[in-house]
């Protein structure tokens, strides 16, 4: 005998969909009222002409066709759906936000000109000035890893030496608390005079800047070291070299990241500033070509880009946290 | 794979336990410049494979003299010995058990019990021997797990497997019970005195709870107030296991408090 089960598969198409994703549906009428501005209305071109209002407005209406398809298809596939339900407000937002900056700039010129550009300005950019901007990214990255991982490295030793060791500390302390304060950017000047090239002076100063941060934060790691924890290992025959390595080191090191994450910030500026005034290469020197060229569209480009590339650095500092700090209680998503 | 057998000594072998001699014992903290007597001219003496326990009001100087046979810091005055070796420094035959489990957060369970190992660079020939301390707590299913994973009592487990690991032939244990639920306290109490019997050590244990001290141990020293001073030696002799309610348990802890001054409060 077969029992018959409940039908409810069997049930129409249409009576049994799925409810809508509604912040997909307006996600959609949000671009899509983007790709209506780009298209729909001239563009007020006294100045500039752009190339790409077209193509863009035929972006923006496919990113809009797309956000319709998974309105009505994201909650059939249940991985899917976990991945852009939270998104949905911010899509709608970035539609709605790309509509009002289309119209502001290219359409009705609200805001002064050529120092205000529309979207399809940056695409016109990263099409041809790809090379050059990719070029400057190396150069940043390279000039940061040096200075950083430098910075990082001595800071880091001179922390661990600060908190470990009492003679190190008499001649080390009054050093830092004089010269840690002082802004990197003050030895510009002197450095670009005193070092042999550019480069090795911004290295020197990013490395000041990320060291200083990353010393304090270390030596106070090391300091708040629960000092039974020295007791328990010395009373099961550990050595000094133990005792540094083993127990103050990664006691020390929730300390040591907040220095680093603080380093990185402040190595971000310095290097900006040491792009802008002294090397020939680098975001911070496109920014000031750009500047010097009247090149706003450049500018806003070159700022997306570093915007993106200070913020996945910073990811993945907290991705070798995550990794590292895996033990600890309560660890802050970024 | 070394099963735990490999930890346990049969009795019969060479005195597993360290014989302990304390003569004349002094000790001063430097407190705001001015010197604060903990401990006055204290002599005690324990004989391999005892179970010594140091009873006294909190604060008295206990755990201080617990650091110095530890080899933690060196005494004012007087001299300390461990199998007629004066103590200069921490050694790993004699390990000390904190009130507080002081397990490192950042190891899981099985690499704080390796800790001695690896600190004296035996833990590749001798992993075993960590397996077989976890074995012996009760703590082998928690191996993989990180101290703050852990409830107070398999806190203290996990802090009592990393120094047995060591073979310790002599353990200090200060106040290790100290902040466990009651119900805990009084399965932990049974099991230091199952390990205590099988692996042999002399034992030094400091506590402020008179009937822990009588339930556990062969002879209580009760000191007084600090600076502390040795104030009478009551020795236990009572078989194992012992009983709170046994009649002449009843009538020690009588006498002892009594010795601590607190008689009349408790009749």
């Amino acid at each position: 005998m077969s029992t018959s089960l409940p039908l409810t598969d069997e049930a129409p198409l249409a009576l049994r969909w799925p409810a809508v994703w509604w912040s997909g549906l307006l996600a959609a009428a949000a671009w899509a009222l983007a790709a209506y501005v780009t298209h729909h209305f001239p563009d007020q071109s006294e100045i500039v002409e752009w190339t790409q209002t077209g193509n863009f407005a035929v972006a923006q209406a496919l990113v809009a066709a797309a956000f319709l398809l998974l309105a009505f298809t994201a909650r059939l596939i249940p991985p899917l759906f976990r991945r852009v339900q939270g998104l949905g407000p911010w899509f709608v937002a970035l539609g709605l936000f790309l509509a009002a900056w289309q119209a502001v700039t290219a359409k009705f010129s609200l805001l002064p000109m050529p120092f205000f550009v529309p979207p399809q300005q940056l695409i016109e950019v990263y099409q041809d000035d790809w090379v050059r901007l990719g070029e400057s990214v190396l150069a940043s990255l390279w000039l940061l890893a040096r200075g950083y991982a430098l910075g990082a490295g001595i800071g880091f030793l001179v922390g661990l030496g600060l908190g470990w060791s009492p003679r190190f500390g008499y001649w080390a302390h009054p050093v830092m608390r004089l010269v840690g304060p002082l802004p990197a950017t003050a030895w510009l000047p002197l450095a670009f005079f005193l070092f042999p090239s550019s480069a090795s002076a911004s290295t020197f100063l990013i490395a000041l800047a990320t060291g200083f941060p990353v010393a304090v934060l270390t030596w106070s790691g090391v300091a708040s070291v629960n000092p039974d924890f020295y007791d328990v290992a010395r009373t099961l025959g550990a050595k000094q070299r133990f005792l540094v390595l083993k127990v103050a080191v990664p006691a020390a090191l929730p300390h040591v990241f907040v220095g680093l994450f603080m380093g990185l910030g402040a190595s971000f500026a310095v290097l900006v500033v040491a792009e802008m005034l002294g090397v020939r290469a680098g975001l911070g020197w496109y920014l000031s070509w750009a500047q010097g060229w009247a090149a706003y569209g450049n500018m806003y480009a070159a700022l997306l880009v570093m915007a993106l590339m200070c913020s996945g650095l910073i990811t993945l500092l907290f991705k070798l946290r995550d990794r590292l700090l895996s033990w600890q209680k309560g660890v802050v998503k970024w | 794979m070394v099963s735990a057998a490999t930890l346990e000594r049969p009795a019969s072998a060479l005195p597993a336990g360290s014989a302990l001699d304390l003569r004349h014992v002094s000790h001063a903290y430097q407190l705001k410049g001015e010197p604060l007597p903990v401990l006055d001219d204290v002599s005690l003496t324990a004989a391999p494979g005892e179970f010594v326990a140091l009873l006294g009001p909190s604060g008295c100087g206990k755990s201080t003299l617990l650091r110095l046979v530890a080899g933690l810091e060196p005494p004012a005055r007087g001299e300390l010995f461990v199998d007629g070796a004066p103590v200069t420094g921490p050694d790993p035959s004699r390990v000390v058990v904190f009130q507080d489990p002081t397990l490192y957060p950042w190891r899981t369970v099985w690499r704080n019990a390796a800790l001695g190992l690896e600190a004296r660079g035996l833990l590749k020939s001798q992993r075993g021997r960590v397996d077989a301390a976890l074995t012996l707590v009760g703590l082998d299913g928690f191996a993989s797990a990180y101290p703050h994973q852990l409830s107070g009592g398999m806190a203290q487990r996990a802090a009592l497997a990393r120094a047995l690991v060591n073979e310790p032939r002599l353990l200090i244990l200060d106040e290790p019970l100290g902040k466990l639920d009651s119900l805990t306290r009084i399965a932990m109490q049974g099991e230091l005195v199952r390990l205590w019997q099988r692996q042999n050590f002399t034992t030094l244990l400091v506590t402020h709870d008179v009937e822990e001290a009588l339930l556990l141990a062969t002879r209580v020293v009760v000191f007084s107030p600090r600076p502390a001073r040795i104030r009478a030696e009551v020795p236990v002799d009572l078989p194992y296991p012992r009983h709170r309610d046994d009649p002449r348990l009843v009538e020690l802890r009588r006498e002892v408090l009594a010795l601590l001054g607190v008689g009349d409060a408790t009749g």
